[in-house]
């Protein structure tokens, strides 16, 4: 990548601009309801924290380079120009106060995509030089060593093993024509390797054939988060080239929101072809092995229990279903959270917001939103099924105090699977 | 000039210069729109895109849901009021109808002028409710900016003169139904080119976004 400047970075931005961002910038009638369902305003009360607001430097190099009159003002000496100064300050606006979650596109009256225009906005900033330390050290990382948060190879393969000991199976790794190609999230390799335990046993109760791929195990995109097509697209391509090279079926995106919406969604498009391979979520999966009987659980949960849709799975996603599907066959005292579903408030530590150290007093402050949810509802346990969604459940119940327990949903689906098959043959 | 003749000139020439602007602002920033283009998406879809475009454009106009409703109460229903008000105000009353068979060769049912008048009425208050708002509350207040309260004028005025000149109000008849038309011309000339565009742009945003969202499975 060349050297970020200002130049760089409205270069970058004006190639976003296409024909959805200008009629919604054309459509903008500051009626402020964006502001109504954003948690990083409801929970600060902070108006600069308005969505629409948070692209305002992109309305205005909209209007000045795409509008006749636009264009005449500018000539005429009679428009601001985009400063250094002014991106600076609008980092924390478009990153530390922004996790991509979605909820102000549902609710605009006119129908601006205004998630979709701030992820925009941070391929200007990025390729400017504005993007916070955090992500950029995490973007770094990625490139470099293959995981955002540094996770090696030798790192996994340590909790292969003890996945391996633990289960009694064999973990298959760069298996050719097997037909699931399974990422992980850093996150789930360091602080949940219950995930991988609960694959294991799934898809060896399922019959399934899966791998892991030594070059290409991590699921997580910080060049989504950061807002660079660049970086994004050459961490999407890893994975590409590995389910090319294994010959898999399907890419099977970890219990993670961002890395699906990376992946499936922004996927193709960033790397300019279509795939020659399905991309599905694990819920998705796990909700397919269920309608074909392939997954079979016993007994129930008897907690009282939640569940927690992450953004980009629901609302940027289209996962709605599965879950409750899956919950569904064991979870008998489910409840929904009020405004569950597309309308679910996010956990506040998404699109990059948890990678990144400036965000960290306000992250908190708009976790009070969560925590207003799930305390109306009185519950034993919270499900969910993103390891960022999860970190951030844990962290924030803890600082407020409330005792509540998080859990995956795929390893608490292994924790009722009905074990029809003995574990010992495959073993070798 | 007397009222006459400015009647008249607002009633001709007026008419036929706001008319141009109009038609030319809405063309050209159609063009701006959609000339910027939208690239193709390579991801495997979930649902028509297309369809759920054109849902959106109709689903858009009712709420979200029960608590985003709630949330949002005071918008949306001044909204509403204001909405429903301009449509019944601009398109049910019988001399504007007259005016638009005139124009188009062929023209619908009014209905009756006293309730006309109090939607005109109705309105007005939901203007006036609006603008409070946006003077009060501090996220409206924040992001207004000078053309939030000139495009709320000129919306203002042009339901405030005709309520005077149809109730003989204040002026003279002829200057008060002049300056009622030219205010009106006033708004057309100025539409295109103010967000008072989103009375036609919000069809290709809504169907952009609810596209978007459908090709995902999301129900916009
Ligand atoms: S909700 Fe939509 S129209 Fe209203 S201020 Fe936000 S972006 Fe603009
Ligand atoms: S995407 Fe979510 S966090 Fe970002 S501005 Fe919209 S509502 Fe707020």
């Amino acid at each position: 990548m060349s050297e970020a400047s200002l130049e760089r970075g409205i270069a970058a931005l004006k190639e976003q601009i296409d024909a959805p961002v200008a009629a919604f910038f054309s459509s903008c009638t500051h009626c402020g309801m964006c502001a109504d369902a954003c948690l990083f305003h409801t929970e600060t009360g902070c108006p600069t924290y308005t969505p629409i607001y948070k692209v305002e430097p992109m309305r205005r190099l909209w209007e000045q380079e795409y509008t006749l009159l636009g264009r005449a003002k500018k000539a005429l000496g009679l428009s601001k120009p985009i400063t250094e100064e002014e991106l600076e300050k609008w980092q924390s606006k478009v990153y530390n106060t922004c996790t991509l979650c979605g909820r102000c596109s549902m609710v605009c009256p006119v129908g601006n995509d205004i998630t979709g225009m701030i992820r925009k906005m941070r391929e200007g900033m990025s390729a400017g030089g504005f993007a916070p330390e955090g992500l950029i050290g995490a973007s770094e990382r990625a490139v470099e060593i293959g995981s955002p948060m540094g996770v090696r190879l030798p790192a996994l393969k340590a909790q292969i093993k003890h996945a391996e000991k633990d289960t009694g199976l064999a973990i298959p790794m760069d298996v050719e024509g097997a037909e699931y190609l399974v990422l992980l999230s850093s996150m789930e390799i360091m602080n949940y390797p219950e995930y991988l335990h609960a694959i294991t046993r799934i898809f060896h109760q399922a019959g399934k054939t899966w791998t892991l791929c030594s070059e290409a195990f991590e699921a997580t995109n910080s060049g989504i988060q950061i807002g660079s097509s660049d970086i994004a697209a050459e961490l999407v391509g890893r994975v590409v080239a590995a389910a090319e090279k294994l010959k898999v079926k399907t890419v099977i995106s970890p219990e993670c929101g961002h890395a699906y919406t990376a992946i499936r969604w922004e996927g193709p498009n960033l790397v300019h072809k279509e795939f020659g391979f399905k991309v599905q979520h694990i819920l998705e999966v796990l909700d397919e092995l269920r309608a074909e009987g392939l997954l079979k659980t016993e007994g129930i949960e008897e907690a009282k229990l939640t569940f927690h849709d992450p953004c980009q799975l629901v609302r940027r996603g289209g996962v709605v279903e599965q879950p409750r599907n899956l919950l569904d066959m064991i979870a008998p005292n489910f409840v929904e959270m009020e405004d569950s579903g597309v309308m679910n408030w996010c956990c506040g530590a998404g699109g990059g917001v948890s990678a990144n150290e400036d965000a960290d007093k306000v992250r908190n402050k708009a976790f009070n939103r969560k925590k207003k949810q799930l305390e109306s509802l009185d519950i034993d346990v919270v499900v969910t099924a993103c390891a960022n969604c999860r970190i951030q459940l844990e962290d924030g119940l803890e600082i407020n105090e409330m005792d509540i327990p998080i859990l995956g949903l795929t390893e608490m689906l292994a924790e009722h699977l009905k074990e029809d098959k003995p574990v010992e043959e495959e073993t070798s | 000039m007397n009222s006459a003749d400015f009647l008249l000139w607002v009633r001709g020439t007026g008419l036929q210069i706001a008319t141009v602007i109009f038609v030319f602002g809405v063309v050209l920033r159609l063009f701006e729109i959609l000339t910027l283009g939208h690239k193709k998406n390579l991801a495997v879809t979930r649902g028509s895109g297309f369809k759920e475009g054109f849902r959106n454009i109709l689903t858009r106009s009712l709420p979200r849901d029960k608590n985003t409703l709630r949330r949002s109460m005071f918008t949306i229903v001044t909204g509403y009021v204001l909405h429903i008000g301009l449509f019944v105000v601009i398109f049910l009353l019988a001399p504007h109808i007259s005016l638009f068979e005139g124009i188009f060769g062929f023209g619908w049912p009014s209905i009756s002028t006293p309730i006309v008048d109090l939607f005109a009425v109705l309105t007005m208050i939901a203007l006036l409710a609006i603008l409070y708002h946006r003077l009060t509350n501090p996220v409206l207040k924040f992001l207004s900016t000078k053309q939030d309260y000139f495009v709320w004028a000129l919306t203002f005025v042009p339901l405030i003169t005709g309520y005077l000149s149809y109730h003989h109000l204040f002026l003279n008849y002829n200057w008060m139904l002049g300056i009622h038309i030219l205010s009106v011309e006033l708004l057309m000339i100025f539409l295109p080119f103010t967000k008072l565009s989103h009375a036609f742009t919000l069809f290709i945003a809504r169907w952009y976004s609810g596209s978007m969202m459908g090709e995902k499975g999301v129900k916009s």
